[in-house]
């Protein structure tokens, strides 16, 4: 059913990815149906490397990046079959407890929507902090000075006041770099970004791609974008899964996906996909 | 749309707006649109670009007559809205429908279809009120849907029971039964998978070229602007900084803000992006190593 190509993957064969998605299948247990959300899925991403995952609406794209840390809601969520394979670990038996470690430390989600994440009743600097608190049981003044340097590193203009800020004083787009500085304060190995820039303004979202690019090369993460949009992938991804009714229809380089897509649906998508040039 | 030919400036526009100005709050006023002249022709597609908060919704309540402008005016076929009586304002407003970005909280989750298609006739027509009418609507209905590519057979189910693309071709379906001239498409496909918002612009370029209807398309989505588009206004902070033909603007813009826009729109072309770019030069850098 997949489609992988011989790419000209950068990473030698002998590299192990650092985040190997093994044949998932993920159903839903309703009241009255089943619904197989993923089905036999399996991905993968290197250090410092782009895996886009792109599909329409039911595709399945959320319900795989979720699974990753187990974030699925649990029921209806049952987790059929397949390893998510992270530092030689299979991160679908670990315990709650391991898991807890691992989640925002070495694995962490960015969303679409900010205001879903972040806790309205609270600082916004203080909620960085917080994070670390919990993960690196750092002193309180430590945690506030690295939660103050995430904030800057974002991109946040004067750190120092926004700190002391609520969600609702935010824009969209500080809102968003707020929440990554909480993605990325415990510099994970691995982002998980589920449609981080879809409610944001055009340019707006310009600038979130390039801080979540710039940050990525800086501290050499792998990305996992989970997105609707092929211009975004194009833009972004070095590697691209393009997901449908569960399944991956087609896996491969950017360029190649591209150029020569394999798949009917793949093709289908990037037809339907508008562009600027046809003015 | 896109076969459309661009009405010729000369002769009356179908739409006037001038010098259109909305002021929100008593104690701290904040200007929504700051003094906006736009002309809309019969036949054409005008599309209005702008980012959240510009003021595109604003502009759009006023030229509907949904919403008075602090200053300015909006003149429909000649008639400036504000100096109508009450009856020939209803007789303007059904002249202008507007089909909403989210199909989900536009409809009335407890009417059958029928209901909401007919919904804009039993409130415009007294002879399309009462039991004797039901028939004589249900046929108008079940023609309108039909028109949007449904089936004729599916007004007695209710909108849950169907898919995005489907409400919002119910949206159009409602708004087209009173036979407008001017269709206000509020970012008509932004809730849409891609796929359905191919297949809704085409309808959308279909029945425009049947009816003759006349689009005042607000969108954030450039690449769908540049689809649809005989003319374009580009709005930022409740003023227009750009109007003209869709081709010069978008590829010609001569406003920075238009520039800054057309530049954040992520392109198609993985050769192209940011990614590419830096791949490259990593690549280069080791080959000099």
């Amino acid at each position: 059913m997949t489609t992988e190509r011989a790419t000209t993957d950068p990473h030698p064969a002998d590299a192990r990815p650092l985040l190997e998605i093994d044949r998932l299948s993920v159903d839903f247990r309703l009241e009255s149906s089943v619904v197989h959300a993923v089905q036999d899925v399996s991905l993968h991403v290197h250090a410092g490397e782009t895996l886009a995952v792109v599909g329409e609406s039911g595709s399945g794209k959320s319900a795989t990046a979720l699974s990753v840390l187990r974030l699925n809601p649990s029921p209806p969520c049952v987790y059929t079959g397949g390893q998510i394979r992270f530092d030689g670990r299979d991160l679908l038996t670990l315990s709650e407890k391991e898991l807890g470690r691992v989640r925002g430390r070495d694995i962490a989600m960015v969303f679409q929507d900010p205001m879903t994440c972040l806790d309205p009743l609270q600082r916004v600097g203080t909620q960085v902090a917080e994070v670390l608190r919990l993960h690196t049981g750092q002193s309180r003044a430590e945690a506030r000075k690295a939660a103050l340097a995430a904030l800057d590193e974002v991109g946040i203009p004067d750190p120092e006041v926004r700190y002391r800020q609520y969600p609702h004083e935010l824009s969209g787009g500080l809102r968003q770099r707020v929440m990554i500085a909480t993605a990325l304060v415990t510099r994970p190995r691995v982002v998980i970004a589920d449609e981080p820039t879809t409610a944001l303004d055009v340019t707006v979202q310009r600038q979130i791609l390039d801080l979540l690019v710039s940050l990525q090369d800086k501290h050499d993460m792998a990305v996992v974008l989970i997105t609707h949009d092929l211009a975004v992938v194009a833009e972004t991804a070095d590697r691209v899964a393009v997901m449908n009714k569960g399944r991956v229809v087609e896996t491969g380089d950017v360029l190649d996906v591209f150029d020569r897509p394999a798949d009917a649906y793949t093709r289908r998508l990037l037809a339907a996909t508008p562009r600027l040039e046809a003015a | 749309m896109t076969t459309a030919t661009t009405a010729p400036e000369t002769g009356q526009p179908l739409l006037e707006l001038d010098g259109l100005r909305k002021e929100f709050g008593t104690r701290h006023t904040n200007v929504a649109v700051a003094g906006v002249s736009l002309r809309v022709h019969e036949g054409e597609t005008l599309a209005l670009v702008g980012e959240s908060g510009c003021g595109k919704t604003t502009l759009t309540r006023m030229l509907l007559g949904l919403l008075d402008p602090t200053a300015g005016s909006v003149r429909f076929d000649g008639q400036d809205l504000a100096t109508l009586t009450a009856s020939q304002l209803r007789a303007v407003r059904r002249q202008m429908q507007v089909v909403l970005q989210d199909p989900y909280s536009s409809m009335n989750p407890r009417m059958r279809i029928t209901d909401i298609v007919a919904e804009p006739l039993v409130t415009h027509e007294p002879e399309a009120r009462g039991r004797r009418a039901r028939a004589r609507n249900r046929e108008r209905v079940g023609e309108l849907l039909e028109a949007v590519g449904l089936d004729a057979a599916i007004q007695d189910r209710y909108p849950h029971e169907f898919s995005g693309g489907q409400r919002q071709r119910v949206s159009i379906a409602r708004a087209l039964a009173l036979r407008p001239r001017l269709l206000v498409l509020d970012e008509p496909t932004s809730a849409l998978d891609v796929s359905v918002q191919a297949t809704v612009l085409d309808l959308l370029a279909d029945l425009q070229r049947q009816l003759g209807l006349t689009y005042v398309f607000v969108s954030h989505n450039l690449a769908v602007v540049a689809q649809v588009a005989d003319r374009v206004a580009v709005m930022s902070r409740g003023s227009l900084v750009e109007v003209g033909e869709a081709t010069t603007v978008l590829r010609t813009p001569q406003h920075p803000y238009t520039r800054r826009l057309l530049d954040a729109v992520p392109v198609l072309d993985p050769r192209e992006g940011r990614r590419a770019a830096r791949r490259a030069a990593a690549q280069t850098g080791e080959a000099g190593r």
